[in-house]
């Protein structure tokens, strides 16, 4: 059972996320994405960590990609694009694939020279970290989350702020008179002004 | 010799979750659109909390999960920023890849 559930769902992943770099089209590439990370979130589920595959799909299948669609159709960029020319050609595609291959070769020798078998420090009884599979993991994940984790989770909300008042800042419409002093930026925004102008 | 077996071993997760994160790579590297490049470090992020997850069940260590949160939160808010900065450069010039944005260079 579990077999099928990880090919079925690995199979989703990898055809998803070879959709995203393949797809010539931003749109479609994000619907991809949407397949990628709904198989993550069954491999979740897969190995008991019911709570973050909720928040899995509830965040980057229903937020984080909602808001690339946004994006995407608010600046009017959901035209397909020629793939022979937009993505780097020749030699940097070659350079590029042997990057990869190495990415991917390094794990699997890290992993091959342990024999394929998870090493380090299991948790003993007695450890606060160690997982009770009595308990519900959103209660152990909680208990981690606001004891042992407390000032990270703390962090974060600034964070957070940081975030909010930064995408502020950058999504607002600049009034002209802040650029047009500005050599770089005025000729490249000459042809803009221009639309807006007509 | 460890396919031939039809139990899942931690060591698949891992696999997938390689496999992934170099497609990302491998995306990120080739693609130009910033939008699309933006997605390509997704897929990378969802590799390594793939992989957090399995070590998380394999060493009975809650600490694996707790750290995925933390991921999911911090990858919110790169996207906020990142997609903002993105508007901000694509209103100025709709048609801008990777290549255009060369106004810190030196």
């Amino acid at each position: 059972m579990e077999l099928f559930v990880f090919l079925a769902a690995g199979g989703a992943c990898i055809v998803g996320a070879l959709g995203v770099v393949l797809n010539a089209n931003p749109v479609h590439a994000a619907l991809s994405l949407v397949g990628t990370l709904f198989g993550i979130a069954v491999l979740f589920v897969a190995q008991e960590a019911n709570f973050l595959a909720a928040v899995q799909v509830i965040v980057y299948a229903g937020a984080i990609v909602v808001l690339f669609l946004f994006v995407i159709m608010l600046l009017g960029v959901d035209r397909s694009e020629d793939l022979s020319i937009e993505p780097l050609g020749g030699g940097h595609r070659v350079a590029a694939g042997i990057v990869g291959l190495a990415v991917l070769a390094l794990p699997l020798l890290a992993m091959h020279s342990t024999e394929w078998e998870v090493t380090g420090a299991r948790a003993q009884p007695g450890d606060p970290n160690l997982v009770d599979r009595g308990t519900p993991d959103v209660a152990q994940l909680g208990e981690s989350l606001f004891t042992t984790y407390l000032f990270a989770f703390e962090v974060t909300s600034v964070l957070l702020v940081i975030a909010v008042v930064g995408a502020v800042v950058l999504a607002r419409k600049v009034k002209r008179a802040e650029y047009v002093d500005d050599p770089l930026l005025s000729s490249a925004t000459e042809n803009v002004d221009e639309q807006v102008d007509a | 010799m460890m396919l031939a077996v039809a139990e899942v071993t931690p060591a698949w997760y891992l696999i997938l979750g390689s496999i992934l994160f170099s497609i990302g790579a491998v995306g990120l590297l080739v693609r130009r659109n910033p939008l699309v490049m933006f997605m390509c470090v997704e897929l990378m992020l969802n590799a390594v909390t793939l992989t957090f997850v399995t070590f998380s069940r394999m060493l009975n260590d809650v600490d694996g999960q707790t750290v995925v949160v933390f991921v999911l939160v911090v990858a919110a808010a790169e996207v906020v920023v990142g997609l903002g900065i993105i508007v901000a450069l694509l209103r100025k010039l709709p048609t801008a890849t990777a290549d255009d944005i060369n106004v810190l260079k030196g």
